[in-house]
């Protein structure tokens, strides 16, 4: 009774989530290709290899379910059955089901206690269309299921020749450790057979919690008697009953068995179970483990090399060591990122299902076009990412994307098309939502502004076009005159855009009248390491991320004008704003004449920021404020210095 | 100083400082350690009662000037200034105070309810006050003190 499974959990979470993955490609293609039989052998084959993982690991729920998917697919396999919505509205219903209790186990180490009992009905409706429910068969509705756990298991014995066979244990009256006793038995019987389920349950039967006898299921290619004789070995039984396992006909899921609930949960072992909850994996790609381990040996030979040098050698030599150490440490720090990298493929997988049961809820058409799924993404971005996209395409969806007969009578293809592409572009990730939808009118955005309070009238006239549109990122707004369930619950892009700067990132909206609207998120690579330009503001030292900084330039400060309490100088032939950053930050300003401008951008929008004095470039090593002090204007993080002493990072973001 | 924390063991223990003439406490629990008073840097924007912050071995955690806090008047620091890091509800930070030397036993039952002192602001956070012989110490409220509740 070998019941520590616990390390096989963490697998068993990868590896079913990949399964189902698959599935549900597999699921979504299917629908569309409806004949194609590889894809439905591939589907076949993943539910079996499911089904034997969940019956391995003893979640009988999931056991269960799987194998009647597998009933399903095999009779549209032998073409019983053909292939329908409904069939594939079911069968997602069932995945949605797994991926469920799959989250389940990762949680908890355990199955839930949910059976299924209406996806198996429905399943089953589907192989039996035609024929009514027998009586008995709703009778025993609920127990049949276990039954026919065992049922299948004791079929398939059959055709590979082996025998089934029930088993009813006696122990003796004076049996001390009986459930030390009935280990024993477990552990001979394993040997030379399968136990597929055990009466009281393993988990009652360790605990003490039956009486002299209990009962169980095997599966042997022994004989009756040959059995008989392996248990009577032991000591201390009484009797045992070893029985062939009779499957009525009509019925050949009704086996004559006491029906017990928790037939053959294997259970964990209780000090197992604290130990290790199910944690972020992330699958690592061998080389580059390789790469690694030869860079830390690298940095061992010169650790080395140092040691050797203490004391005798010329500075020069120590100057070599040192930009040697520097260049280990460089690629160590890129090899490091690379083991944290995933492709954005992770984010991206979920949504063609998605986008299939929107349209369907909303009676559009939709195709989703998805490029750069193979980019890759640090791993705590990929867990941020996630959320703000599904909320754009769902606007897309919603708000974007009319309905197919209203595209018809503009002349637009009927189905609508939502692109999701993602590239790398520097230090920044670049993921673009566009849909070939109604595109945002800025009149109406205006209006609603006004409508809500956001803005003044007179305020509203000065804004241009791209300003409106920023609204959009206002709290409490949102376009849609109706609230739907999909989309339009007043918390809208706010959320979308707080979340995508709370990363780092920045979002921009394109969006032409009629033809559509495209999203432009931009995220960093990595949250943890940057590159910045340290700078210093009066004494104190400040970072700067280098990716948001576009040039270093010096002005004359005669040359800022201000129009309209704005402070702007003209450069390169284009109006910039000024940002003081002395005065954001609480300190006195310089009084020279030539000021330094570090230009940053944001978008498509730049500003310069005056600073005092530039120190340099430098990798640093991202942390946070807390969130004691996360409300805290203009500021990113902190950093520690080579010094030792905190230098606080600005958020370019907030600064204009 | 290096201090032990969340043993049953110390429930009614509490680490003593001195603002002014007055003694102070806070549960050991929540102390995580005291440290040498050391430069911050200032976080422009914070609270006022955000004296800025400090790098703890590696982590960089929030300065609070508890004077500040307390409504208390302003003292230069000395050589007795030490930063407590406490913790509570997954927030870590340190506390400025003028002295911190002990850890005492306080019984509940020597424990009496917060009396209507005249400085409102203190009042607030005060969880009671603990009598030791002839001392009175204002045991402090950390949750309200940091505003986590």
């Amino acid at each position: 009774m070998d019941l520590d499974i616990n390390q096989y959990l963490n697998i068993f979470v990868e590896e079913s989530k990949e399964h189902l993955q698959d599935m549900n490609d597999i699921l979504l293609s299917l629908e569309k290709d409806t004949e194609n039989e590889k894809l439905l052998n591939e589907i076949f084959r993943i539910s079996h290899t499911l089904k034997g993982m969940a019956g391995t690991m003893g979640f009988n729920n999931m056991a269960n379910l799987t194998h009647d998917m597998e009933d399903v697919l095999q009779a549209i396999r032998s073409d019983e059955i053909s292939i329908n919505t409904n069939i594939v509205d079911i069968l997602f219903k069932c995945l949605d089901a797994l991926e469920i209790s799959v989250d389940y186990v990762s949680e908890n180490e355990e199955e839930d206690d949910n059976e299924h009992l209406e996806l198996i009905e429905e399943l089953k409706k589907i192989l039996n269309k035609d024929e009514e429910l027998k009586d008995e068969e709703k009778k025993y509705k609920k127990p049949k299921k276990y039954d026919q756990y065992i049922a299948n298991a004791v079929k398939e014995a059959r055709e590979k020749g082996l025998n089934p066979y029930d088993i009813s244990i006696k122990l003796n009256d004076d049996c001390m450790l009986k459930s030390a006793r009935a280990f024993i038995i477990f552990n001979t019987v394993e040997n030379f057979s399968e136990i597929i389920y055990s009466n009281p349950s393993v988990e009652d039967i360790e605990d003490e919690k039956f009486e002299l006898e209990f009962s169980l299921v095997i599966i042997t290619k022994y004989e009756k008697n040959k059995v008989k004789e392996e248990i009577l070995n032991i000591s201390e039984i009484d009797e045992v009953n070893v029985e062939d396992i009779e499957i009525s006909k009509d019925n050949k899921k009704n086996i004559k068995k006491k029906k017990d609930k928790k037939n053959v949960k294997k259970p964990t072992t209780n000090n197992g179970k604290k130990a290790n909850r199910v944690g972020k994996t992330v699958r690592v790609d061998i080389d580059r483990l390789d790469t690694l381990m030869n860079l830390v040996s690298e940095l061992i030979i010169i650790k080395t090399r140092m040691e050797d040098m203490s004391g005798t050698t010329s500075k020069e030599d120590m100057n070599e060591a040192i930009e040697y150490l520097e260049r280990i440490t460089t690629n160590l720090h890129d090899a490091v990122m690379k083991v944290r990298m995933v492709p954005i493929e992770r984010v991206f997988n979920r949504f063609p299902r998605m986008v299939r049961d929107l349209s369907k809820e909303l009676n559009k058409e939709i195709n989703l076009e998805m490029s750069g799924e193979e980019t890759e993404v640090d791993r705590t971005v990929i867990d941020e990412i996630g959320d703000p996209l599904i909320h754009l395409i769902r606007n897309s969806i919603d708000h974007g994307i009319e309905h197919p007969d209203e595209r018809t009578e503009i002349g637009k293809d009927r189905a609508g098309t939502v692109k999701l592409k993602a590239y790398p572009d520097g230090n920044n990730v670049v993921v673009e939502v566009e849909d070939d939808g109604g595109g945002i009118d800025e009149e109406i955005i205006k209006k609603k502004a006004i409508e809500k309070e956001l803005i003044t009238e007179a305020e509203a006239e000065k804004l241009n076009k791209n300003e409106l549109i920023q609204l959009l990122f206002k709290a409490g707004f949102s376009t849609s005159d109706t609230v739907s369930d999909v989309s339009g619950r007043g918390v809208g892009l706010d959320v979308v855009k707080s979340k995508i700067e709370a990363i780092n990132g920045s979002i921009e909206i394109e969006t032409n009248k009629g033809k559509g609207t495209c999203f432009i998120i931009r995220i960093p690579l990595t949250l943890a390491i940057i590159q910045a330009l340290l700078v210093k503001l009066g004494k104190e030292i400040y970072a700067i991320p280098l990716s948001s900084i576009s040039e270093i330039t010096s002005i004359d400060r005669e040359k800022i004008r201000k129009i309209q309490d704005e402070e702007i100088i003209l450069y390169r032939d284009k109006t910039l704003p000024i940002v003081r950053l002395n005065r954001l930050m609480g300190i006195k300003e310089s009084e020279m004449d030539e000021l330094t401008v570090v230009v940053v951008k944001k978008g498509d929008r730049q500003a310069g920021l005056i600073v005092n004095d530039l120190i340099g470039q430098q990798e640093i090593v991202i942390k946070p404020l807390g969130r004691f002090l996360s409300n805290i204007k203009y500021l990113a993080g902190a950093t520690i210095l080579g010094n030792g002493k905190i230098s606080l990072i600005l958020d370019v973001n907030t600064l204009f | 100083m290096v201090l032990n924390t969340e043993n049953k063991d110390l429930e009614n223990k509490y680490v003593l400082f001195k603002l002014d003439n007055e003694y102070f406490g806070l549960g050991i629990n929540n102390v995580l350690s005291i440290e040498k008073f050391q430069d911050c840097t200032r976080v422009p924007n914070a609270p006022v009662y955000i004296v800025g912050v400090v790098n703890l071995r590696g982590e960089v955690i929030p300065v609070v000037d508890l004077r500040k806090k307390l409504n208390l008047e302003f003292k230069e620091n000395d050589k007795d200034t030490r930063i407590i890091i406490v913790k509570s509800k997954e927030v870590v930070v340190g506390l400025v105070v003028d002295l911190s030397s002990e850890v005492l036993e306080i019984d509940n039952k020597n424990i009496d309810k917060p009396p209507a002192t005249e400085n409102k602001k203190m009042r607030e956070y005060i969880k009671g006050i603990g009598k030791d012989n002839e001392r009175l110490i204002i045991l402090l409220d950390l949750d309200r003190l940091l505003d986590l509740d």
